[in-house]
């Protein structure tokens, strides 16, 4: 991580403590969403989302597995999310950065728990042959706020999956290779990522308001308003009144967000 | 010459469509995004900047250490993510092919990283990435001798065509992928894999040296369009 | 024989004359023509050719005043950041002499400074110092940074452009040549200078700039445009010199006098954030130059650590 300048983090801090920020933005402010789906042919669904100056690309493959013991009958969802060194001069090659992981997860937890990928659906046969999607997270500019970013480009990627028909052919799974359904989803979702600075909930942080926070919280909502998955993150506690105010906000402009899908 | 024309309606001599563009990422000092048929591939360009790796650094000029990497759903079957022998192999001679290009007399000791994403692969993507590398490099600012652009030629039913698609690469018999720098035609970088002729070869090598000089016209073209006062 | 005009955009590689013309920085010869070595623009003087930069890394030289950011105290020096491939050093011994104390009282990681490259070593470790008013640590204020082959621009020919948004924004503006600038003013003007000067950075190269970022000025703070047009000196002011940095000296003697003055109308002044662009135009109208604004307990430099 990058030294925060002392005269940054204070002037940062000011503004916020008076409604205002660097960009111009109100604190209740996304920046300009974009999202493009079907980037990558070669994939089964895919999106690319620029959220202000941070940019994202996900494509979606699927494979024939075998089902977990516990769920014989579902899909599984398998999300993985690569903070591509090009993504910022701090992110360095190798193996999944613990910060990465979370980003994952996070993502991961809002698809999973608001059930919107119908994944009995994905079933080809019970106990033998699912659908496993691979959603694979490339992260290629780092400007701030991954969280949404990505929550917004699986969305959008889910959205435009197309998977081939699979059928049991004298016991054989056949692909069949023109004939494809789309990825049966029943919901939409979005996550509101907050930071705090100074007193106050500030909602998709800049990449410098990220550096001097005390603390993050990511609340996953539904379109129809139920909240799905809550991470907090930073080194300082939220209060309670923190977490009530950012959940009230995030279930107001998660219905902005979903608009752009 | 011949007037055969291939799978994809192109002539023996042409190259897929191809198109590129300057400075798209916010945070890298310098980067570029091309296309070339079906492969997406964007590229992003750090440096020169201080290192901590001192086994790489030489005290008399910069260093360039490049990082070439497939998109897991780059290619139809999902590629696991994380480098190969493959990948580190094409790293390795991507670097070396942009390396004597580069003036960095002035930064001793300093490190440039040029990281290369395949977001979707067809065919020649190490040529692509070297292409795409060297535009970055450009809008990085960085001191170059020339512009370093890769291009591939190959044998495919018995002919010598420009530019391998994949479904060619998968049923030729040669691919040749050459990088030059086009001011003095030096060769950067040259693989050969497959058979050829004596004969075959050097018609190869032109082939791919012309289809070089077309794609630097597009390197030029990209670099100029984003700079350029309106 | 010549291939260019002056100013044109070039890429390296490109042959820009035959080998009667010199080559001037930015350029190689080789084969007997001069060839470009940058992404640039071409400056043609006499019968030499340099190319300069549209962007490029700072590398310390002596005698440059840069902005530093502390990254580490150590023993008898700090590590500083210069916004560079190469990181520059601050001896305990340029702030103390041969006094001992302890160094993190003064300086700490993420203060930032004003500084002199004092001396560059063979391998471009800068040796940094504060001598010199003016020299030392910034109290308050933002960083700003744009590319350091910008900086003649932002500072304009004798000053012209860097004077007249210190003039307009009443802001303290301090340049380092490794691209970074300090800017301290009213909360708001802060984020204008911020803005304005990125767009100096991306419009570098446009003709007829000063009067399009002295209306945009006047747009913002006035709401109207300017009474009359500046004369356009800029024909020359692309080149890359080293730039004629406002004199630190009489500034930061000036500043100190504020300063006290400031501390002696605080308690009475302190204008509501939402109302001081009005209160400027009031200002400006009266002809009352000193103002106050802001936060003033963290308002001044800390100069030479006496």
């Amino acid at each position: 991580m990058e030294i925060v300048p002392e005269i940054t983090r204070k002037s940062i801090v000011n503004l916020v403590t008076n409604d205002k920020r660097e960009d111009g933005r109100a604190l209740d402010e996304y920046r300009d969403v974009s999202i493009e789906t079907n980037v990558i042919s070669k994939a089964e669904g895919s999106a690319r989302v620029k959220l202000g100056g941070t940019q994202v690309i996900v494509g979606i493959k699927p494979q024939l597995g075998s089902p977990f013991p516990d769920t014989p009958d579902l899909g599984v969802l398998m999300t993985n999310c690569e903070m591509l060194p090009m993504a910022d001069p701090t992110f360095e090659p190798g193996p999944p950065s613990d910060d990465s992981i979370e980003l994952a997860r996070v993502v991961d937890r809002g698809i999973r728990e608001s059930e919107l990928v119908e994944l009995d659906k994905l079933c080809v046969e019970e106990g033998k042959h699912v659908w496993m999607l691979f959603i694979d997270l490339h992260i290629i500019d780092n400007c701030g706020n991954l969280f949404d970013a990505c929550e917004l480009a699986v969305m959008a990627a889910l959205k435009s999956t197309k998977l081939p028909v699979a059928t049991i052919v004298d016991e054989e799974v056949v692909i069949s290779e023109d004939e494809t359904f789309d990825l049966p989803i029943n919901n939409e979702l979005a996550l509101c990522t907050f930071v705090k600075i100074g007193d106050k909930m500030v909602i998709d942080p800049t990449l410098s308001e990220e550096s001097v926070a005390s603390a993050r919280l990511n609340v996953g909502v539904t379109k129809d308003g139920h909240i799905c998955s809550m991470q907090k993150g930073g080194k300082e506690p939220l209060t309670k009144d923190d977490i009530l105010f950012a959940v009230n906000m995030a279930v107001t402009k998660t219905k902005e967000l979903i608009e752009h899908l | 010459m011949s007037d055969l024309i291939r799978d994809d309606g192109r002539k023996f001599d042409e190259l897929r469509p191809i198109k590129i563009e300057a400075g798209v990422l916010e945070r890298a000092d310098g980067s570029a995004y091309l296309e070339v048929g079906g492969n997406k591939i964007l590229v992003a360009v750090y440096g020169p900047r201080e290192s901590y790796i001192r086994r790489l650094l030489e005290p008399n000029t910069g260093v360039i250490r490049c990082r070439y990497n497939m998109a897991p759903f780059s290619v139809d079957d999902r590629k696991r993510p994380g480098p190969d022998r493959r990948s580190s192999e094409i790293s390795k001679i991507t670097a070396d092919a942009l390396r004597p290009a580069l003036m960095l007399e002035n930064y001793p000791r300093s490190m440039i990283d040029v990281y290369i994403e395949v977001i979707e692969a067809e065919g020649g993507t190490r040529c692509a990435g070297i292409t795409a590398a060297s535009v970055a490099l450009v809008d990085a600012g960085i001191p170059m001798k020339d512009i370093v652009v890769g291009c591939a030629a190959g044998k495919v039913y018995d002919e010598i065509v420009l530019d391998l698609s994949e479904k060619e690469d998968k049923e030729g018999q040669a691919d040749v992928p050459i990088a030059m720098m086009p001011r003095t035609g030096e060769i950067t970088l040259l693989q050969s894999d497959g058979n050829l002729t004596e004969e075959e070869f050097a018609k190869a090598i032109d082939l791919a040296m012309e289809g070089c000089r077309k794609v630097n016209e597009i390197q030029k073209e990209a670099l100029m369009k984003k700079y350029s006062i309106e | 024989m010549i291939h260019v005009e002056n100013k044109d955009l070039v890429i390296p590689g490109q042959i820009l004359a035959d080998d009667e013309y010199y080559s001037g920085r930015g350029t190689f010869k080789e084969n007997g023509k001069v060839c470009s070595s940058l992404l640039g623009r071409v400056s043609l003087r006499n019968k030499k050719i340099r190319v300069i930069p549209l962007k490029s890394k700072y590398v310390p030289k002596k005698g440059d005043v840069v902005i530093g950011k502390i990254k580490d105290v150590r023993f008898s020096m700090w590590d500083v950041d210069i916004n560079s491939p190469y990181s520059g050093i601050l001896p305990a011994f340029e702030v103390f002499g041969r006094e001992k104390k302890e160094l993190n009282r003064v300086f700490d990681v993420g203060d930032v400074l004003f500084l002199r490259v004092v001396e560059v070593d063979e391998i471009k470790k800068a040796k940094l110092g504060l001598k010199g008013r003016g020299m030392g640590k910034f109290k308050g204020g933002i960083i700003v940074d744009i590319a350091p082959t910008k900086v003649p621009r932002l500072i304009g020919k004798k000053g012209s452009m860097i004077n007249m948004i210190k003039d307009k924004t009443k802001c303290k503006i301090v340049v380092g040549q490794n691209g970074l600038v300090w800017v301290k003013g009213n909360e708001d003007m802060e984020q204008l200078t911020r803005e304005i000067i990125h767009l100096i950075e991306a419009e570098a190269h446009t003709s007829g700039l000063t009067n399009k970022i002295k209306n945009k000025l006047y747009l913002a703070i006035d709401g109207e445009l300017p009474p009359e047009e500046v004369e356009e000196v800029e024909e020359e002011e692309f080149v890359l010199e080293k730039p004629k940095l406002q004199n630190f000296k009489e500034e930061l003697e000036e500043e100190e006098r504020e300063e006290e003055e400031r501390q002696k109308e605080e308690k009475k002044d302190k204008p509501d954030i939402g109302e001081v662009i009005e209160e400027f135009k009031r200002k400006n109208k009266s002809k009352d130059g000193s103002l106050s604004y802001g936060d003033n307990s963290n308002n001044s430099f800390i100069l030479n650590n006496k």
